[in-house]
């Protein structure tokens, strides 16, 4: 057959038609597509029967109730617990990524010793002899008050057991992290007596007027407070934010009222002064006023006149009178302290004045108020056994008031001052500031022992890593902290078999305990912590193993109590940013990015926005006024008195002008390609400032200044 | 293909007053619907976030600016006059997505889609995003993959589903049950259990006694200003994004600050005094 040009054409465009129109080429594509899409690589989770277990979310202070979604007791998904008396439903992004923890790339996995400066494994058995022969010998050289404890609270039988430790051990030397409950807990104790912590009933208060307080940004129980604030707006209760940023709480709030960084309290004190002159105070309450109440007031009428506060604070005095007196004739109102997260350095003059405000107004232990409750102690340790040598440590004077003192002392002493070192749940060289002091005091140290997850920068600087398992791996009591109204203690409990090869916290200081024999393994007679657990906790043990959770009080205190003005009324000095550069460095705490431990997850560092991470350097926020010569997005160097970084610029037309604001809980530098490596850890960038009176850090900020990188 | 009259329509409505933009809603869909993580997530074009939250502000200069925050889901668009003829379905060679009628929900088959990603090109919302890279979880994080959904392969496109897999599941179950009706809340999808704000409210926008039509209000007749609108909101502090292209969303926004209703759209000036007051059919009788 001769194939000429018609027929060659004819034949090509009748292929090209039958091709168009034929299903083949559409099936084909598609079954290319499934066939080639079908990646042997692409992981196929297996299916399985669904079951749901109820638990308690640890990661903050915060004790959410969560139910854990599981598939063949593989857990798959964290949501929250409907009907918790804390979140009731909800939870929030750190807990539902909760379940990357587990299979963090920074979990240790298994006990290790540091030997030349590199971790090996070593068995339980090994680290726990290891362990226990380091400290007999302090013991017996009459040098137990050298061992020093950090944990992340004092509340909660794991805490309770550390306490426990020390002093059957012999050591007053029991130090815990600043946190926000900490610091209301001290406020109590200062204004009102040992014994005391503060509660606010948010969910019911008609007007808050917030010192900084995030309430969106992590402050306290963070889910309890995106209700309020939900609630607040149906409500139409009013909340007025005091800060030097326009945060999301600001910018929920019915008023901002921006503020020079540093001199909230001294506005706090001119509040109280309006309040006093305008006779607004509730003088019933007042009754209860001792401890020179008429020097308080005769001494914030002379130092703190409202003309001179306002020139301080960037409000002008109409403002500040006119916002004193709108918070005092409110029916419910209540004033909270403690800015940002309220955690780290805070100011003890800050949080008293804050709350003295509260006792002005009288609205105390009453629904929509500030509640003023007795810190409840369900748990029952037995009296621990005390031989001589605990005795005579116990009794040694304490290494300072905070970590950040000891750390100072350490620093200090040409004497070995602590020979031994145990932190749990903790990370203060990375989350106190200058932390490069915090590491220089725990090179000091001979035998550092860290209760850990994970990887981070003090287990690195310890010389001996005891594994704790995740929340999700283990047994333990959680009180309700952070200034929630009701007193709640919940139940966390395993939702799986540890994953590796780790143990409860509250299991390796009993073993501890009791490989270290005498007096003691007396004082340590359970099993394990379990059995500590149900035996201490006997009285709401039925609740708690039952609901999960046990409610201790509800509602307002009844107690009457005294309000002291001994601290106030000798008008402690207030800390102000430190250095001599124009500008101030502040630091902003970001709900997306948890400041303290554990670090963030990668879920919740994929959700940061790329204004505040950008690639591997972090963004400051500087108001467009304040940037001379900088631009937006480009690089810059920031240098304060305590070091510089590189970091590029933000602008943020809610900031105020000289201020500069960075993100906390960047910087780390663990090995984890998703989380560490990224930004700059703020706190190697402001030096700590012990405040008289309390003993803490109160260095809130720094000043600084920025230039073109 | 006739929409049937007792077919639902799964919509959301966002009260952004309430939205704290707190990232609970993001980090829910991603445990939900195993959706991976890279080293570096801060280029947000290439970063998969089914639910994404926007920060806006009013462009004001302090200290009168003011900041809101937008989640972003997939808007679940019904098309031009809600047929069905959403933009990304209309331009899908692989019927790798699709409209159902029963439900209002835009679908999205992975292993069809070939990553010609018109789909991506077309929706006018950046909802959907297309796996440049293939998942990899770090060693042991795969043992967290929930089975509902599966996980996606290099180079197909992906977007939120309203948790299709969590309907799937809740029709089974009032089969089961023999009731053959799905209560409003036993089809949730992940970020509404998951916000801590109460923001994000799901139901059926045809039901009635669900929340999110009693908020909505959706008008039944279409928009007489532009015909090609239909369910738009009869609540004055609803509003939709981009509203006027007639695409026809099913996530509603509610906001009581007027800035942040204005942003819903790009209005050249005058526009918005024009529309503001407009909300349905009803408006205008």
């Amino acid at each position: 057959m001769k194939v000429d040009r018609r027929s060659f054409l004819g034949l090509g465009l009748g292929a090209v038609a039958g091709i168009a129109i034929s299903p083949v080429g559409a099936k084909l594509t598609d079954d290319s597509s499934i066939w080639t899409q079908n990646w042997p690589w692409t992981p196929v989770p297996p299916d399985g029967k669904i079951s749901y277990d109820h638990s308690v979310c640890s990661l903050c202070p915060g004790t959410c109730g969560i139910t854990v979604r599981k598939i063949d007791g593989r857990p798959v998904k964290i949501e929250g617990r409907d009907t918790y008396p804390v979140n009731n439903g909800g939870a929030c992004l750190h807990g539902i990524a909760g379940l990357q923890y587990l299979y963090d790339p920074c979990r240790v996995t298994t006990p290790l010793k540091k030997i030349n400066d590199r971790f090996e494994p070593i068995s339980w058995k090994e680290a726990i002899a290891l362990a226990a022969g380091h400290l007999g010998r302090i013991r017996k050289n009459d040098q137990a008050h050298t061992l020093a404890c950090i944990t992340d609270t004092d509340q909660g039988s794991v805490a309770g057991l550390f306490s426990h430790f020390m002093t059957a051990f012999g050591s007053p030397n029991h130090f815990v992290m600043p946190t926000l409950e900490s610091w209301l807990a001290l406020t109590a104790q200062t204004l009102h007596g040992k014994g005391y912590t503060l509660g606010f009933d948010l969910e019911n208060a008609d007007f808050i007027l917030s010192f900084g307080a995030g309430i969106l940004e992590g402050w306290g129980s963070p889910v309890a407070c995106f209700k309020a604030n939900s609630s607040r707006k149906q409500r139409k209760a009013k909340l007025y934010q005091i800060e030097h940023r326009l945060s999301t709480t600001a910018a929920a709030a019915d008023r901002w009222i921006p503020v020079t960084p540093g001199t909230e309290a001294d506005l706090a004190m001119a509040m109280c002064g309006v309040l006093l002159t305008e006779n607004l105070f509730d003088s019933e309450f007042a009754a209860g006023f001792k401890g020179g109440f008429n020097r308080f007031n005769a001494m914030v009428q002379q130092k703190y006149p409202v003309e001179k506060v306002a020139a301080a604070t960037g409000i002008s005095a109409a403002d500040i009178k006119k916002i004193a007196i709108a918070f005092a004739r409110a029916k419910m109102p209540v004033a909270i302290p403690g800015k940002g997260r309220g955690d780290g350095a805070q100011s003890l003059k800050e949080f008293a004045a804050v709350h003295t405000l509260n006792c002005l107004t009288g609205n105390v232990n009453k629904k929509g108020g500030t509640f003023i409750k007795p810190v409840h102690d369900y748990l029952a340790f037995p009296d621990p056994v005390l031989d001589t040598a605990a005795k005579d440590g116990f009794g040694k004077a304490k290494l300072g008031a905070s970590v950040q003192e000891m750390v100072t002392n350490i620093n200090q002493s040409a004497d070995p001052l602590v020979t031994a070192l145990f932190v749990y749940n903790a990370n203060p060289c990375y989350t106190l500031n200058d932390p490069s002091q915090t590491r220089a005091a725990f090179e000091k140290i001979p035998f550092v022992v860290s209760f850990s997850s994970f990887m981070d920068e003090t287990a690195m600087a310890s010389d001996l890593i005891l594994p704790v398992s995740t929340f999700l791996e283990r047994l333990e009591d959680v009180p309700s902290r952070a200034g929630l109204a009701n007193s709640v203690v919940g139940l966390t409990r395993p939702v799986l078999d540890p994953v590796f090869d780790t143990r409860s916290a509250g299991d390796t200081v009993i073993q501890l305990a009791k490989t270290l024999g005498g007096d003691m393994a007396r004082s340590f007679a359970w099993n394990n912590y379990r059995a500590c657990l149900e035996d201490v906790a006997a009285g709401v043990w039925e609740d708690l193993s039952g609901n999960g959770y046990a409610l201790l009080a509800e509602g307002p205190p009844t107690d009457s109590v005294e309000t002291s003005f001994a601290f106030l009324s000798d008008n402690p000095q207030t800390i102000y940013p430190q250095g001599d550069y124009a500008l101030t460095l502040v630091p902003i705490d970001n709900m997306r990015l948890p400041g303290t431990v554990p670090a963030a997850s990668p879920f919740a560092i994929k959700t940061v926005s790329d204004r505040v991470l950008k690639g591997k350097d972090v963004c400051v926020e500087i108001n467009p006024d304040t940037a001379n010569g900088l631009t937006d997005g480009g690089f810059a160097t920031l240098t304060t008195p305590t070091g510089s970084a590189r970091v590029r610029v933000n602008f943020n037309e809610g900031i105020m002008p000289g201020v500069i604001g960075m993100v906390k809980g960047l910087g780390h530098t663990f090995d984890n390609k998703y989380v560490a490596g990224k930004g700059v850890n703020i706190h190697e960038l402001i030096s700590p400032v012990i405040e008289p009176g309390s003993g803490l850090d109160a260095a809130c900020g720094t000043t600084a200044a920025i230039s073109k990188a | 293909m006739i929409q049937d009259k007792k077919a639902h329509k799964y919509g959301m409505v966002i009260d952004l007053d309430k939205c704290t933009g707190c990232g609970s809603c993001t980090v829910s869909c991603m445990s939900e619907n195993n959706i991976p993580f890279k080293e570096d997530e801060s280029d947000k074009k290439d970063s998969i976030t089914w639910m994404r939250v926007y920060k806006l502000t009013n462009g004001k200069s302090f200290p009168d600016t003011q900041i809101t925050y937008l989640p972003r889901p997939c808007q679940h668009c019904g098309g031009k006059g809600d047929h069905g003829h959403s933009p990304c379905v209309s331009v899908c060679p692989a019927t790798a997505t699709d409209y159902g009628y029963d439900t209002g929900i835009v679908s999205q088959i992975y292993t069809r889609c070939f990553g010609c990603r018109y789909c991506m090109v077309s929706c006018p919302y950046h909802a959907r995003y297309f796996n440049w890279w293939d998942p990899i979880w770090p060693e042991g994080m795969e043992k967290y993959l929930s089975p509902n959904v599966s996980p996606r392969m290099r180079g197909v496109v992906e977007k939120c589903s309203f948790c299709y897999h969590r309907y799937q599941l809740a029709r089974e179950k009032a089969y089961y049950d023999g009731t053959h009706e799905i209560a409003e809340d036993a089809y949730q999808t992940a970020c509404t259990t998951a916000c801590p704000a109460g923001a994000i409210i799901f139901g059926d926008l045809n039901n009635p006694s669900h929340k999110v039509h009693q908020i909505v209000k959706p008008d039944p007749h279409p928009d007489p200003l532009n015909r090609d609108v239909v369910g738009k909101s009869r609540n004055p502090k609803v509003f939709r994004l981009l509203e006027r292209l007639g695409t026809n969303p099913k996530v509603y926004y509610m906001s009581e600050r007027e800035w942040v209703r204005k942003l819903g759209d790009n209005y050249l000036d005058g526009e918005w005094e024009k529309v503001k007051n407009h909300y349905g059919a009803a408006s205008h009788e």
